[in-house]
C-alpha cells in the first residue's frame, strides 16, 4: 500500500497553487521545514514570510494580508495554530471571514516521541466552536491535495488538519467533494465514521468484521464543518448504531459533531473511539495508538458492543 | 510638506467638531470609551483630513492608504472622523452600539471605511504589518497607519509584531502611539510600566518620533518624517491627555470606559464651543 506524508503533498500542492494564482501567500512560524511550506518558500520567496516563533503575530498578519486581497496559507503545528493563537483566529480571522487557510501539521497523538506539549488532541474542538470556520481532516496524501485545493477555491477561513507520520493511501474512496462525506463501503449492520488516519484503521476493522459476518458501512467524514448531515442520518436510520473514530479528544470534535446531529434528529447508539480525557505522552506512533485505544481492534470492539446490545434488545 | 497657518487652524476646528460628535454619540449610546477617543482626536483628524490618500466615495479603492485602529475601543473617534469625511451619513452616529447598527461597540467591517475589525487588544500592529507586506508584494505605494493605545502595548503580540515590522523593513508603515498614560485600572506607570519607551522601540529597530499629540503642527511634521524615513518602520509616540478638551474628563481614569451623562454632555459641549 502506498504511504505518503500529508505535509509533502501540502508543500507540492502549494507550489501548484502558487503558479496558478499570484495572490497565494504563505506564512510559517519557524517550522517551514517540518510543515513543508519551505518548498513554496524556495519557489516563491517574495510571497513567503517566516515569522519566527511568533504564532499570534503570524495569524493577525494573515488577516492584514487577506484584507488586501491575498489568499493566505498559514502553517505551523496544530498545537500552536489553534491553541497559542486562538484569539487571533477567532477575532481577527474568522470574525472578518477572511480568506485564510490554516494548514496545521503534527496534529494528534501520532506526533510521537515529542510528547504531550506537541500533541494537539483538541484542535478540531477549538476550531469548530468558531463561526465561519470550515474544517477538513483529510485521510491520506492524495486527499490532502484535494482539501488544500478546495480551501483555496472556497471563500472564507479553513482549518486543515495534517499529521506527522506517513499515512496509507485509501484506495477506491471515490471523488472528493468538500462538505460531502465519502461512503467507502456500503454496509447494513453498523456504521463506522472516521476521519484522518483513523479511516485506515476503520478499513481494517471493517474487513475483519466482514470475516465475522458483520457488514459495516464505512464513512470517511473528511469535512467536519460544514457537516454532511444527510449521509449521517441515512446511516443512523439504516444501521443499528454508529462508531465514531478520531485521533483526537472525544470532546468537541468529530464525535461531538455527530452526537449533536444524531441526538437532535434521529437518536441511536453512538460509541466513540477517541482520546478520553487524557493528555498525550512520548512513544512511537504505533505504540501510542495502542496505548490510547485507537487501533482497528478497538474499533471492532466498539462495533461488536453495538451488535451485542442490538441482539439483547431483540431477545 | 508645508502647511499654512490657515490649514492648521482648520484642522484644529475640525478636531473640536469631532470631539463634540464623540461626546454626543457616547451620551446618546449611554456606554463607550470617551477618554481615549478624545486623547487621539488631533492625531486622527490630522491623518484623515490632511495626510491620508483615500476616497470616501470608494472605500475599497485598491490604491488607498490603509488605516487600522488597533485600540478598537476608541471607535467613537474613528466613526466621527469617517462620518465627517463622508463615508456614511452623520445620522448613523446616533445609532452607535444599538442592535443592527453599522456602528458596533468595537470596529467591524460593516462600517464603510473599516477594513479589519478590532477590539481584542494587541493584534492591530500585526494587521498593519500584513497590509504593509501586501503592498510590497503588489509593488504598490500606499502607506499603512496603525493607531495603538499605551495600555494595549502591554500585550505580547505587539512586540512580536514590532520585531517583525522592522525585520521586514516596513518603511511604508507608521504606528501612532496614543500615550495618554492611563488604562482602565489606573496610571499606566502604576499598572505596568512601559518606560523607557523610546529606547524600547529603537532597540526593536524602529525610527521613533516623539511629539505633543495635541499640537497639529508637530503631528503633521511627524507624519511627514515617517513618510520620508526609509528602510525601517516609524512610530510616532504622541504624548496626549486622556479626555483632552473636556476639563472634567481630562486625566480622569473613570472616563476611560464610562459615557457622559446627559448633564455632563451638555457641560462638555459648552466647553467645546
Amino acid at each position: 500500500m502506498e504511504q505518503l506524508y500529508q505535509r509533502d503533498i501540502y508543500g507540492q500542492t502549494l507550489i501548484e497553487l502558487g503558479k496558478q494564482n499570484k495572490h497565494i501567500v504563505v506564512l510559517d512560524a519557524d517550522l517551514s521545514s517540518s510543515t513543508r511550506t519551505s518548498l513554496f518558500a524556495r519557489e516563491f520567496p517574495d510571497r513567503f514570510f517566516n515569522f519566527g516563533v511568533a504564532e499570534q503575530n503570524m495569524m493577525a498578519t494573515a488577516a492584514g494580508l487577506a484584507s488586501c486581497g491575498k489568499i493566505v496559507f498559514v502553517s505551523t503545528f496544530a498545537m500552536f495554530a489553534t491553541g497559542r493563537a486562538w484569539d487571533q483566529v477567532r477575532n481577527t480571522i474568522c470574525y472578518n471571514n477572511f480568506d485564510i487557510k490554516i494548514v496545521a501539521s503534527h496534529a494528534g497523538i501520532t506526533v510521537g516521541p515529542d510528547g504531550s506539549s506537541h500533541q494537539a488532541l483538541e484542535d478540531v474542538s477549538l476550531m469548530r466552536v468558531i463561526p465561519n470556520m470550515n474544517i477538513i481532516v483529510p485521510c491520506d496524501g492524495p486527499q490532502s491535495r484535494d482539501a488544500i485545493i478546495a480551501a483555496a477555491n472556497t471563500k472564507g477561513p479553513f482549518y486543515i488538519r495534517l499529521g506527522r507520520p506517513k499515512v496509507s493511501t485509501i484506495e477506491n474512496k471515490g471523488e472528493f467533494k468538500f462538505g460531502k462525506a465519502q461512503v467507502i463501503s456500503e454496509g447494513k449492520d453498523v456504521t463506522i465514521v472516521a476521519c484522518g488516519i483513523m479511516v485506515n484503521e476503520a478499513l481494517v476493522a471493517a474487513k475483519n468484521l466482514l470475516a465475522k459476518g458483520i457488514s459495516a458501512r464505512l464513512i470517511n467524514l473528511h469535512t467536519i464543518r460544514p457537516l454532511d448531515k444527510d449521509t449521517l442520518l441515512e446511516a443512523a436510520k439504516e444501521t443499528a448504531g454508529i462508531v465514531v473514530c478520531e485521533e483526537h479528544t472525544i470532546v468537541g470534535g468529530l464525535a461531538s459533531s455527530i452526537d449533536e446531529v444524531i441526538a437532535e434528529n434521529h437518536p441511536t447508539k453512538v460509541v466513540r473511539v477517541g482520546i478520553k480525557n487524557r493528555f498525550g505522552q512520548s512513544g512511537e506512533s504505533v505504540e501510542l495508538l495502542k496505548e490510547y485505544n485507537l487501533t482497528s481492534q478497538d474499533i471492532e470492539k466498539a462495533v461488536l458492543s453495538i451488535i451485542h446490545q442490538e441482539n439483547r434488545l431483540r431477545r | 510638506m508645508q502647511y499654512s497657518d490657515t490649514q492648521i487652524k482648520e484642522l484644529e476646528l475640525k478636531a473640536k467638531q469631532i470631539r463634540r460628535l464623540i461626546v454626543q454619540m457616547l451620551a446618546k449610546a449611554g456606554s463607550g470609551h470617551p477618554g481615549g477617543s478624545l486623547s487621539a482626536t488631533d492625531l486622527l483628524t490630522a491623518l484623515y483630513f490632511a495626510v491620508l490618500r483615500h476616497n470616501p466615495k470608494d472605500p475599497n479603492w485598491p490604491e488607498r492608504d490603509r488605516f487600522h485602529l488597533s485600540k478598537g475601543h476608541c471607535c467613537p473617534l474613528w466613526y466621527a472622523v469617517l462620518a465627517e469625511r463622508g463615508y456614511f451619513p452623520k445620522d448613523e452616529l446616533w445609532t452607535l452600539r444599538q442592535l443592527g447598527s453599522i456602528l458596533q461597540g468595537h470596529p467591524d467591517r460593516r462600517t464603510p471605511g473599516v477594513d479589519v475589525a478590532s477590539g481584542s487588544l494587541g493584534q492591530g500592529l500585526s494587521v498593519g504589518l500584513g497590509m504593509s507586506l501586501a503592498a510590497k508584494i503588489d509593488k504598490k505605494d500606499y502607506r499603512v497607519y496603525c493607531l495603538l493605545g499605551d495600555g494595549e502595548i502591554q500585550e505580547g503580540n505587539i512586540w512580536e509584531a514590532a520585531m517583525a515590522c522592522s525585520h521586514f523593513k516596513c518603511d511604508n508603515l507608521c504606528a501612532i502611539l496614543d500615550y495618554n498614560g492611563f488604562q482602565i485600572d489606573g496610571k499606566v506607570c502604576d499598572i505596568m510600566e512601559l518606560e523607557p519607551l523610546v529606547a524600547k522601540w529603537q532597540s526593536f529597530g524602529w525610527h521613533v518620533v516623539e511629539i505633543n499629540g495635541h499640537d497639529t503642527k508637530q503631528i503633521l511634521a511627524a507624519y511627514d518624517e515617517a513618510k520620508t524615513t526609509k528602510g525601517k518602520p516609524t512610530i510616532i509616540i504622541a504624548h496626549t491627555i486622556k479626555g483632552k478638551g473636556v476639563s472634567f474628563m481630562e486625566n480622569i481614569c473613570d472616563f476611560h470606559g464610562r459615557a457622559p451623562t446627559k448633564e455632563e454632555a451638555e457641560k462638555a459641549l459648552k466647553e467645546l464651543e
